[in-house]
């Protein structure tokens, strides 16, 4: 018996199956009929202007900028003192910041990841990752606040005349702090995922616990330290605000590049300004494509590097 | 009798070996010493000061310009991430590669070289600034500036974090409720959002914690000028500079409070998120 209801609720289903079969074809990349045809083509000029205007237009704009008056103008700013003192730091920045942030963060992802169950792991995980929630003044102000002249470890300072605001040792500081986790994010959920079985076995095969993570840990998280290197010594060496508050910003002695580009541009000297910024836009190029191809070695895609 | 591997192990802690002792002293060195200074120099002052100070009109104005401003960017970004994340993970297009690398030029970028390009791009006579002249809007030197500089650093986080829910949520599923009879919208609704809105949520959060603690894009591309558009973290070094260490402490104290505050939110969200396995 075909009733007159289920008739039409059969015909109602059948437009519904109709329905989704156009999504199914717009979901496929297929020509879909009406109005759903330009979705896509809408999303996308959407996306493109949108990051257009937010990151594309300006980081292009570094480069025209940097050579827009000339290669001779460009290098002229090789010649000035302080910038060649600024490129100076900022290389020492990364060199002294990178190493002591690769131990701990080895350490660090070694305790984390290979004891699954010890109290207080997420607060751990949770510590290390709070320079990236910190603001990077408020890390700066810390270590002003512990190492300046009227800080708390600031007479002990002056009695044995060591400085350390406004002076390397806390642009130091300030840079380890902000660039701590890197490393060990990057590592752990590598420790995890490998596993120890390889690890105990060469345990059992008698090799000592360094020969252990030389031959058999650090081959297997290479990839991963690789990349968290990278993002230290990116933000090492890119660090504004921290190094900013510690630093004093004096020209020729405690400059890093990042402090030399808005000091230019405040000085109008934007031709300087667009040298070291071109010269900090090439650093963030290749971090960028070292992720590209750390990520097609490993076949992962590489966590956030905020 | 229950089998062995079914009695749960008791804890044992670990032996002191050098990892465990490098971790806990660099952490307790670079981090904890820091911050504890910083609690402990905001303990020097009485209570009524830091009230004084943290509720003075200029630093409530701060807070006003920096939260505000960070919550409209990470809202925005919300939305264009989300539709971001949909166009790279499900339309082919020419360039889609390259465009999915230079999203994450923000993380890569050094702030002060963000904020020197955004200043002179949308400068009165900068490309993108002079097409905004005829319509009386001015965005370098002003809050706008500071809501450009707050978009463009907090941009990644919701692509990245909605990315990988989308490329593994299944599109059998999606068509298993269109062919059960569910509408679009009802599938959009109840099958396709609920994995993704934990993970906005947390892009958000991410974004919206950067761009708070922002200084190096904002002080170049804002005037810095107090209650139009100073931020709280410049407010810091303004205070510092004159040697207030006292305004400086107290505004900082409160900037800390409110990362960790933000910190255990993104920690909540991720808990929610991994509900669906992620």
């Amino acid at each position: 018996m075909v009733t007159e209801a289920s008739k039409t609720e059969h015909q109602a289903n059948l437009a519904k199956i109709h329905q989704s079969q156009q999504w199914r074809r717009a979901a496929n990349g297929q020509q879909p009929a009406g109005w759903q045809r330009w979705i896509k083509p809408a999303l996308i000029v959407f996306v493109l202007l949108y990051l257009g205007f937010v990151i594309f237009i300006p980081a292009a704009n570094v480069f025209v900028q940097a050579f827009s008056g000339g290669l001779d103008k460009f290098l002229h700013t090789f010649t000035e003192r302080s910038f060649i003192k600024a490129v100076g730091l900022t290389i020492l920045m990364a060199l002294i910041s990178v190493p002591l942030n690769v131990v701990f963060g080895l350490c660090a992802a070694w305790a984390i990841g290979r004891n699954q169950n010890f109290p207080g792991r997420a607060l751990l995980i949770s510590i290390i990752d709070l320079p990236f929630s910190v603001s990077p003044v408020v890390a700066g102000l810390m270590i002003v606040l512990l190492y300046g002249r009227n800080g708390w470890f600031g007479p002990l300072l002056s009695a044995n005349n060591i400085q350390i605001i406004f002076a390397v040792p806390g642009m130091v500081l300030a840079t380890v702090f902000v660039s701590l986790p890197f490393v060990a994010r990057e590592v752990i959920p590598v420790l995890e995922e490998i596993g120890n079985e390889q690890e105990e076995a060469a345990k059992t095969l008698g090799a000592s616990s360094w020969q252990t993570f030389w031959r058999v840990t650090l081959p297997s998280i290479r990839w991963g330290l690789l990349y968290g290197v990278i993002l230290t010594n990116a933000r090492a060496m890119g660090e504004f605000g921290a190094v900013a508050v510690v630093s004093g910003n004096i020209a020729g002695k405690t400059q890093t590049l990042p402090l030399f580009v808005e000091e230019a541009y405040k000085q109008y000297q934007t031709e300087s300004a667009y040298t070291a910024a071109v010269l900090l836009a090439a650093l963030a190029i290749v971090t960028m494509v070292s992720k590209a191809l750390l990520e097609r070695q490993t076949g992962h895609r590489a966590g956030i590097g905020h | 009798m229950i089998p062995s591997q079914f009695i749960p192990k008791p804890f044992k802690p670990p032996a002191p070996s050098i990892p465990w002792i490098i971790t806990f002293t660099y952490l307790i060195l670079m981090l904890l010493v820091p911050t504890i200074a910083l609690f402990l120099k905001a303990a020097t002052l009485s209570p009524a000061e830091i009230w004084r100070i943290a509720t003075s009109p200029i630093a409530l104005s701060a807070y006003n310009v920096t939260f505000g401003t960070a919550l409209v960017a990470g809202a925005i970004n919300g939305i264009a991430g989300l539709v971001i994340a949909w166009v790279l993970v499900r339309y082919a297009f020419f360039g889609k590669r390259l465009i999915d690398a230079l999203i994450d030029l923000p993380f890569a970028l050094p702030t002060a070289v963000a904020g020197l390009t955004l200043a002179t791009v949308y400068s009165e006579n900068g490309w993108l600034g002079s097409l905004l002249v005829p319509f009386g809007i001015k965005v370098s030197f002003t809050r706008l500036g500071v809501f450009l500089a707050m978009l463009f650093i907090s941009l990644p986080f919701v692509v990245r974090t909605v990315q990988p829910v989308l490329q593994e949520a299944e599109r059998e599923v999606e068509e298993a409720a269109w062919s059960l009879g569910a509408s679009e919208w009802q599938t959009f609704w109840r099958v396709v959002l609920p994995p993704i809105l934990p993970a906005a949520l947390t892009g958000v959060a991410l974004g919206f914690a950067r761009a708070v603690g922002e200084y190096g894009s904002v002080v170049i591309v804002a005037a810095n000028i107090p209650f139009k558009d100073l931020i709280a973290p410049v407010l810091i070094f303004q205070r510092l500079e004159q040697y207030d260490y006292a305004g400086a402490t107290v505004i900082g104290t409160v900037m800390l409070l409110i990362s960790l505050v933000m910190l255990l939110a993104i920690n909540l969200l991720q808990n929610w998120g991994a509900r669906y396995g992620h």
